[in-house]
């Protein structure tokens, strides 16, 4: 019998698979299906800056538009006593989660201003959540801002959400930083309990027939996960921070690959989106097979194995590892 | 026992505080000024706030008045405490029940803000003309005068009524009262517990419809018994005025504050004696103290129980010295002897044997004020040798001379009360702030208040004006305020469109929003201003509130920030203090919805200080700046001197002669108002418009125009103007241009949203851009005016069933005063422009007939050659059958006049009698040429003196076709009209109804309509609407032989024109329901053609024609022209507010709602379809 037991964020928890924020765990029925299909946490969907700030402002700006000035109509609204805003509700919704599953429960929150969204984590806290993940959805579209204040807004936004909670907190970071190690150093420094790499911006598409910028969610596949899987190899065993792989983790091996490049957990979303959350016990499954066929006895036996630190040719994760795809080339191309 | 509070309600509120307790179920229909009632009752039921029985009362919305009623006396009659609130035509819908319900001695009370009744004119202002329709029902009538008393005597009436078993119409004044805001000691339940006999209850209980003891009630009888059967009931009448004034005492005992049935305030001596009821009586109340302090012997007896009206008490009442007496009505009844209640003076005079002479005359009428001057003014007349009767008291009549004089400057406001005025824009939050203000003072604080608002007509663009008066004792004035002490101008333009010092006081301080620094204020202040200022010498202070604002991100609220100066300013509280309580008002009000909002509003009130700044005004008058006419001088001779005024809030000024006899109006008057309240105008890029007219149709007040025509009417034309090649082989060699008219603009931006023109370099550059309106004001409005002189484009030419065609013809509905980016206006500008020349218009109230007829300006106007829709509004519920009254006229005219020209053959030749006769009308060409052949009609018959002649020249216009257009809203059709409706298209007569559908009752505030769609939030459907919305279009479609469409501009525009086209054309009934978003549906205006898109790629809305004319042919009358959902329901509904506020409040139950609604959508669509595919070829 193997052992999926991994620690994460100072969490244990029975298994590497871990759904990430999505719109699958706004749900508490999916919720209850991720444990029971193997999952070691659920990460809830994420509670958006926007939602918290933009939400109430729109919602006072059209219950109050047009009160108070034409005489037959002085409210559009009936009143409302018990408002349930959307992080009241996200609030709720970890306390309901907390009761009806036992795996940790990771809240999420997403915004890229150190502003006063960041309290949410308190409440998150206080309702139960097991940990924190902090998804700063940064895209720097300001060509005065540099590569240190960028940066510097990940720190501070951690740091912010750390002193007001006790529970530990995972920074989601994008692949975009130019220096990887020192950014993940000084979260690591700074106090993050874990580092989840890496945010997936889903990239806008253009609409040429109407001259548009359109939304456009595209999921990912297998081998987008090459990305994370390098920078998690080279950074293990440096950190004290856990970390987590996400984006492209589709097939056990693609789990068996995030732990052994030093992943603590392997988070997966795409594959439950296109498949259903059955996949997990699928993944769950075939990570016990494959690790019985190769005589893994635990996860953590395989933790950190294929790292840049293990690996004989750690320069494999380098630039060498460019050149060498190219050498494999064949040389009798054809045109 | 519970401690009373000190609340701060206004009169609706406090009724329905009362009634809901002390009731079981709770009937209503929406109706202003009484609507709140019922809302306020829905929302304390929708909280589970229980009654004192510890049940809570079961609220429910009717169709109608009517319906209530019904409702209301089939639950008295099964023994549930039943109550309505009601106001002016509601009260007389209910009239037949309420005959009912009193002949059948039930318990019962309706509320009533009362307010004028529709004569000449809708007003929806206070007077007493609907309860004095109602004194011959049997109910009791007990006024109330101030908010105060109308929390007692609800509950004294209900008291009473219980005791008596004689129905009571307990009323205030409309709005006066209704909507003063005052400070009320609020009864506990205690208090409510104590004065409600449970034995009285039980009693009425027992009375009550029980198959365990059964009986009859409401038996039809003949000549034989009705009559002694009626006059069972008299000693039940009798013992009331007895019962009531136990009641009062009861009630005295248990919350101190004492009553009467008539109530005398003033010198014990007093000669001279004023009687009236309602508001009024507070007004009178101060003034004859005033009087009496100064020696004069006046008095006032405040009549309180009317009905029944107990000669005893009154003359018991009245001080032995009086020598006359004045009532005082706020009714009119044309043709009596006097108004109510002078008659009854004058018959207890009679039968109590008293010699003292009486006076009647009317006042106040349509919430015309009643001041301190105008009770002096009486009490002068009073003191005259020959006093005037049947006079009128707060009008110039300079037609029958009725009018009693009086000094407006007499005052007696007394010094130790701070008297504010503010005036704001609706939308800058004004009202809303000074509410919290009197809320702050009135509650916190050892302070009385008042606050009484003046509110607009006009939905863009809304002028407010705030009165509030705080002081160390009751406040009594019952008026607003003309000497203030303090006076707020929070929009700096209103400088110049009306005289916003006026009531400022010598030494008052006035505080102005100018976007301008203290020391520059001074030279930009109008001419006119400035001379007030030093006049008055008032104490001038300068805040830049919209910087504020827009600095501690509020936008365009500036209503913190001048409540913040108000307190600074005022002293009514020290400013510590003060700031202090202004935040917690804010955290109170805006906590739940976040720490965001919150914040913004604490920056806000903590910056507002550091910018207010006292202006060292110069000791002479500087400026050059004129106020300009209201009017220009070209504007027609009625304008000038009637509309002109009321636009400049001079409207009380204008004596009777002034205004038309019978309410008859000129046209097309919104032309001569510029109200300049866009911030931002579209411009038009020619070399990216493809001239599509998109934004022309959508623009909702008829600020975008299109032309196309001759190039040779570009001479002389502004150096600004543009032009571009007109595209299109049927214009060859013509120019076109879009036009703004940026002084009537509104910026609601719905034109750039629909424009699908984009400069391919710059998408984000349209063929028509928002940009500021102040640096192009003045260069549009040369080209506007120039580009108005162009001619219009040749009708009879024109594809009018396309949407570039259609908007080349002129819109004969201009500028009306609907909510920017209105969802409704689009389809009546249309209308106009199809058949305008020559249609006739019956519209239902609502918002329909306000944003296109209220005073002082309206909106449909007239083309070249002076033809346009003649438009009436005529009830709410009557709507169908008064535009089928119309119809009628035309079918019997135009009969006759057929019948005419067949009988003058001879004269007029065969060529132009058959011609006549047998034009087809069904094109603009056909129109004009009958059009022509009438003109020659009549000219050969000019000379002819014979009675058929005579007769046919009367008539001869009736051979052009007319198109009579029934017009309403959702409110309407779908509840209080449908059942005329239903009869009306069911005549097979040739009317045609455009039903502006809201969904939900937008002129009175949102409350839910038969077309509601599930799950969306309305007043009396806060937890989401549970059932589906009804489908008008379809019960239409079953008589077989009613065109019908349902369609959505923003979705599909070509379907619209053409269904309007296809239904005009239809010679039987037809029936147009039209998507129309609403600022009740919670959305961004700006994109409510998107979102009526959405509504159709949801399938919430289907898009579909049903032609009769296409069965006979063997085809299929139904067609569909929307595809089937596109998009989940959630995706169009969760945009709007309506529907989203419930994921907030209820999230499980939005879910299920949400779920049904979709179910309700997918069935529907199924079912169309089906229709759809039924083959009618055999």
């Amino acid at each position: 019998m193997v052992d999926l037991a991994t620690t994460y964020m100072g969490m244990s928890l029975k298994s590497p698979v871990v759904p990430s924020a999505s719109p699958l765990s706004a749900e508490l029925d999916n919720i209850k299906r991720m444990e029971d299909a193997g999952a070691g946490a659920v990460t809830l969907h994420s509670l958006f800056e926007e939602q918290i700030e933009s939400e109430a402002e729109a919602l006072a700006y059209y219950m109050e538009r047009g009160t108070e000035m034409y005489q037959e109509a002085l409210t559009y609204f009936p009143p409302v006593q018990d408002y349930r805003r959307e992080p009241e509700e996200y609030v709720e919704h970890i306390r309901k989660a907390k009761e009806a599953v036992d795996v940790p429960i990771i809240a999420s929150l997403n915004g890229i201003t150190p502003g006063g969204w960041i309290s949410y984590a308190k409440r998150f806290e206080e309702a139960g959540a097991d940990a924190v993940e902090l998804n700063v959805y940064f895209i720097p579209t300001n060509f005065h801002l540099m590569s240190y204040d960028v940066e510097d807004l990940y720190v501070k936004i951690m740091k912010k959400v750390k002193s007001q909670v006790t529970i530990p907190v995972a920074m989601k970071l994008s692949p975009y930083f130019s220096a990887m190690p020192h950014m993940a150093s000084m979260l690591d420094a700074e106090g993050a309990d874990g580092l989840v790499l890496f945010n997936r911006f889903y990239q806008p598409d253009l609409d040429i027939e109407n001259l548009e910028v359109t939304p456009n969610l595209i999921l990912s596949r297998s081998a987008e996960m090459r990305l994370p899987l390098r920078w998690i190899a080279i950074l293990y065993g440096h950190l004290d921070a856990s970390m987590a792989l996400t984006t492209g983790i589709h097939t056990p091996e693609d789990v068996i690959k995030a732990i052994m490049a030093g992943a603590d957990i392997a988070n997966v979303c795409s594959v439950l989106l296109k498949g259903g959350i059955g996949k997990i016990s699928e993944l769950v499954t075939g990570l016990t097979l494959w690790m019985e066929e190769h005589e893994y006895s635990s996860i953590e036996e395989m933790k950190g194995s294929l790292s840049h630190k293990a690996v004989a040719e750690p320069t494999a994760f380098e630039r060498a590892n460019y050149m060498k795809v190219l050498l494999s080339v064949p040389s009798t191309i054809t045109i | 026992m519970t401690e009373r509070r000190m609340v701060s309600i206004d009169g609706n509120e406090a009724a329905a505080y009362v009634a809901h307790k002390i009731n079981e179920v709770i009937a209503i229909y929406p109706i202003t000024p009484s609507s709140a009632m019922g809302e306020h009752a829905d929302a304390y039921s929708a909280n589970g706030e229980p009654n004192i029985w510890g049940t809570v009362p079961l609220v429910v919305e009717l169709q109608s008045e009517g319906g209530a009623s019904g409702a209301v006396h089939g639950a008295l009659q099964t023994g549930a405490l039943t109550t309505t609130f009601t106001a002016s035509q509601g009260l007389l819908l209910m009239i037949p029940n309420m005959y009912k319900i009193a002949g059948e001695l039930t318990a019962a009370v309706f509320h009533v803000s009362a307010r004028s009744i529709a004569c000449q004119a809708l007003s929806i202002f206070g007077d007493h003309s609907d309860v004095m329709a109602v004194r011959a029902t049997g109910w009791a009538l007990l006024a109330s005068n101030s908010p105060q008393e109308v929390m007692d005597l609800a509950l004294i009436s209900q008291a009473a009524s219980l005791e008596a078993r004689v129905p009571f119409v307990h009323f205030f004044d409309g709005f006066r009262t209704s909507h003063e805001i005052n400070i009320v000691e609020e009864l506990t339940r205690a208090d409510l517990r104590a004065m409600i006999d449970d034995e009285l209850v039980l009693a009425h209980r027992n009375r009550g419809f029980s198959p365990e003891r059964p009986f009859i009630r409401g038996t039809a009888q003949n000549p034989d018994v009705f009559f002694q059967a009626r006059e069972t009931v008299n000693p039940y009448y009798l013992k009331v005025p007895e019962i009531v004034q136990g009641q009062m005492d009861r009630f005295a005992e248990i919350a101190g504050r004492q009553y009467r049935l008539f109530e005398y305030v003033g010198a014990p001596d007093a000669e001279r004696v004023i009687v009236l009821m309602g508001s009024a009586a507070e007004v009178a109340h101060e003034t004859v103290e005033y009087l009496a302090g100064q020696g004069e012997k006046v008095g006032l007896l405040k009549v309180r129980l009317y009905r029944p009206f107990s000669i005893e008490h009154f003359l018991g009442a009245l001080p032995e010295t009086t020598r006359l007496l004045a009532a005082l009505d706020r009714t009119k009844e044309p043709g009596a002897a006097g108004e109510p209640l002078y008659q009854d003076c004058v018959t207890a005079m009679a039968e109590g044997g008293r010699s003292i002479k009486v006076i009647g005359g009317r006042y106040g009428l349509s919430s015309k004020e009643f001041t301190p001057a105008m009770v002096k003014g009486l009490f002068d007349e009073m003191a005259k040798e020959q006093p005037k009767n049947h006079f009128t008291l707060g009008i110039h009549d300079d037609v029958t001379h009725t009018s009693v004089d009086y000094d407006p400057n007499f005052s007696i406001e007394p010094d130790e009360v701070v008297r504010a005025v503010f005036y704001g824009l609706g939308s800058d939050g004004t009202v809303s702030a000074n509410k919290n203000s009197i809320k702050i003072i009135g509650e916190d604080t050892t302070n009385y208040a008042q606050g009484y608002f003046q509110y607009d007509s006009k939905k863009a663009g809304a002028v407010t004006v705030s009165h509030l008066r705080f002081g160390p004792r009751p406040i009594r004035q019952t008026c607003l305020i003309s000497s203030a002490n303090f006076v707020a101008c929070h929009q700096f333009v209103f400088l110049e469109q009306f005289d916003v010092l006026e009531s400022a006081e010598p030494g008052a301080t006035f505080l102005l929003n100018a976007p301008y620094g203290s020391n520059e204020v001074w030279d930009n202040l109008p001419r006119k201003v400035q001379e007030q200022i030093l006049d008055k010498d008032l104490k001038l202070y300068v805040i830049d509130a919209y910087r504020v604002a827009r600095e501690t991100g509020m936008g365009v609220r500036i209503n913190t920030i001048m409540q913040t100066a108000f307190f600074a300013l005022s002293g009514v509280l020290p400013r510590d203090q003060a700031i202090q309580a202004i935040k917690d008002a804010i955290e109170k009000t805006y906590g739940k919805r976040g720490e965001a909002v919150v914040k913004k509003n604490f920056a806000a009130v903590d910056m507002t200080l550091a910018n207010l700044f006292r202006v060292e005004v110069m000791d002479k008058v500087t400026s050059n700046i004129e106020i300009p006419p209201v009017v220009p001088p070209e504007a027609p001779e009625f304008v000038q001197k009637v509309t002109a005024e009321i636009m400049a809030r001079r409207g009380d000024l204008l004596p009777v002669s002034a205004l038309p006899i019978d309410g008859t109006y000129p046209s097309g008057t919104t032309q001569w108002e510029k109200r300049n309240i866009a911030l931002e105008i579209p411009v038009w890029e020619p070399d990216i418009c493809i001239q599509c007219a998109k934004c022309a149709i959508a623009c909702p007040h008829a600020t975008i125009r299109f032309k196309i025509y001759d190039p040779a009417h570009l001479e002389g034309a502004p150096e600004t103007f543009k032009s571009v090649e007109a595209r299109g082989k049927e214009y060859d060699g013509m120019v076109a241009t879009i036009q703004v008219a940026p002084e009537d603009c509104t910026g609601c931006g719905l034109c750039v949203e629909v424009c699908p023109a984009k400069d391919r370099k710059m998408p984000k550059r349209k063929a028509i851009n928002m940009a500021p309106q102040p640096p192009l004001r003045a260069q549009e409005r040369d080209n506007y005016a120039f580009f108005l002189g162009i001619p219009d484009f040749d009708r009879t030419q024109i594809k009018t069933n396309t949407v570039k065609g259609s908007q080349l013809l002129r819109p004969l509905f201009e500028y009306s005063g609907a909510c920017a980016g209105c969802g409704e206006t689009p389809y009546v500008k249309l209308l106009s422009q199809l058949f305008g020349d020559r249609s006739l218009v019956s519209n239902a109230t609502g918002c329909s007939s306000i944003y296109g007829g209220n005073l002082p300006t309206t909106p449909w106007t007239v083309n070249q050659d002076g033809r346009g829709p003649t438009w009436s509004n005529s009830l709410f519920e009557d709507n169908a059958e008064f535009g089928f009254g119309f119809r009628l006229t035309a079918d019997r005219q135009t009969e006759y006049a057929r019948e005419l020209v067949e009988a003058l053959r001879g004269t007029l030749g065969d060529e132009l009698a058959d011609g006549i006769l047998n034009a087809g009308q069904l094109s603009e060409a056909d129109i004009a040429a009958q059009r022509a052949r009438v003109e020659q009609l009549k000219a050969k018959i000019a000379g002819l003196d014979t009675p058929e002649a005579t007769q046919l020249r009367s008539l001869a216009d009736w051979l052009v076709k007319r198109s009579v257009w029934i017009v309403g809203g959702d409110g309407w059709a779908y509840d209080i009209g449908y059942g005329g409706l239903d009869h009306v298209l069911a005549s097979g007569r040739n009317v045609n109804v455009l039903v502006l559908d809201t969904q939900v009752y937008s002129n009175t505030g949102g409350q839910m309509s038969k077309a509601t769609p599930r799950a969306a939030v309305a007043k009396f459907a806060a937890a989401g609407k549970p059932m589906p919305k009804k489908d008008l279009g379809m019960i239409a479609m079953t008589y077989g032989n009613i065109y019908v469409a349902q369609v959505a501009m923003g979705a599909n525009d070509t379907q619209t024109v053409r269904a309007l086209v296809e239904a005009e054309s239809y010679d039987g009934p037809s029936l147009v329901i039209a998507y129309s978003t609403c600022i009740a549906h919670g959305i961004n205006m700006r994109l409510g053609f998107d979102q009526m898109k959405k509504a159709v790629d949801s399938g919430a809305w289907v898009l579909y024609r049903y032609d009769p004319r296409l069965a006979d042919q063997g085809l299929n009358p139904l067609q569909l022209d929307s595809k089937g959902p596109k998009i989940p329901l959630q995706d169009y509904a969760y945009n709007e507010t309506r529907f989203r506020m419930l994921t907030q409040t209820d999230p499980d139950r939005a879910e299920m709602l949400l779920a049904k609604a979709q179910q309700d959508v997918n069935e529907r669509w199924r079912m169309y379809q089906q229709l759809a595919s039924l083959d009618y070829s055999a």
